[in-house]
């Protein structure tokens, strides 16, 4: 268990959901890659605390703001696909073109 | 042993999480996501990050059932049962994903890390506490606030009408003539694919077009209610 080990483990979920945010075309599905984008970066901001900081407790706050950054995410994100469904009758990325320009 | 748990539950957090993306069922897509989660809970605990551990693994279990229920409630094949593209641009995710991993696995790798581990036998949930409200309580309390206004942004958000009438009412661009029709573009048709546009779209279609007529009547009778009773 090194701090090595853990960044290569994060970069993976982070690829990982990189490629899911990408590539899905449901609302729901793309908001699960950004969890998982943040998933990784849990586990970097975790990772460093423990093996650079010798145990300093400021490191730990980036940790909880990320998972506070997760919360948001999740509601607002879902807030949003409500009101797109309700406005558009739309759920996938497709139906969503008025800024395309 | 802890290596051997901390490679264990880090293989695991990736498969997980790669089985998210190519299972067919949503609802399986949903808990593999969430055992990616506890995964790195468990790897939390492990460095002795005790706190991130716990709530990372309370957390994601109630997120990933909330999702759940959105995911039957949205996805336009929630059990699996009939095969479907739910994928676009799919060459370019991957080569952008393998990008990514490749990427920040060259820059950790090239990267001359410090190493200052975590002294045995540190109280780090004592001192998290003392840290938490003492020196560095601001940041915590930034992060409540911040969850009490998204709080606030997801009930506007989601509300179908406020007090004064529909809720997206001021959202409409005025005309381009006086009484003319709204300008900007118009609302793209629905989303093109089955299962969805049965039960109660197309009443809220019209709802949404003949707003400022047909609606009317029906808000000024809801606003009065409250006078009359008074």
């Amino acid at each position: 268990m090194t701090l090595t080990a853990s960044l290569v483990v994060a970069a993976a979920l982070f690829g990982i959901g990189l490629f899911g945010a990408l590539s899905q075309k449901s609302f729901v599905m793309l908001m699960m890659g950004l969890e998982l984008m943040l998933n990784g970066t849990l586990l970097a901001a975790v990772g460093f605390w423990a093996f650079t900081l010798e145990g300093a407790p400021k490191g730990q706050l980036l940790a909880i703001l990320v998972m506070a950054v997760m919360a948001v995410e999740l509601v607002i994100g879902f807030a949003l696909v409500v009101a797109v469904y309700r406005k558009r009758q739309a759920d996938v990325v497709e139906s969503l073109g008025t800024l395309k320009q | 042993m802890t290596n051997l748990a901390f490679y264990t539950l880090s293989a695991l957090a990736i498969w997980s999480g790669w089985r998210v993306f190519r299972v067919d069922s949503m609802i399986r897509a949903t808990f593999a996501l969430m055992v990616s989660f506890i995964c790195v809970g468990g790897i939390a605990l492990l460095m002795s990050a005790d706190y991130i551990g716990i709530a990372t693994v309370f957390m994601m279990a109630v997120e990933m059932t909330v999702m759940g229920l959105f995911m039957v409630m949205f996805m336009m094949n929630p059990a699996g049962l009939n095969p479907m593209q739910m994928v676009h641009q799919h060459r370019f995710s991957i080569g952008a994903g393998i990008a990514a991993f490749i990427g920040l696995t060259v820059a950790v790798l090239a990267t001359n890390l410090p190493n200052n581990p975590l002294p045995a036998g540190r109280d780090t949930l004592h001192d998290l506490g003392v840290e938490l409200l003492g020196g560095s309580m601001l940041i915590f309390e930034t992060a409540g606030v911040t969850l009490l206004a998204t709080m606030v942004g997801a009930v506007v958000l989601s509300s179908r009408r406020g007090r004064f009438g529909d809720s997206d009412a001021g959202a409409v661009p005025p005309g381009l003539q006086p009484g003319g029709q709204p300008a900007g573009r118009k609302v793209e048709k629905s989303g093109g694919h089955g299962g969805h546009g049965g039960d109660g779209s197309h009443d809220m279609n019209m709802n949404m077009k003949g707003a400022p007529k047909s609606d009317d009547a029906p808000h000024k009778g809801h606003g009065k209610m409250p006078e009359e009773e008074s």
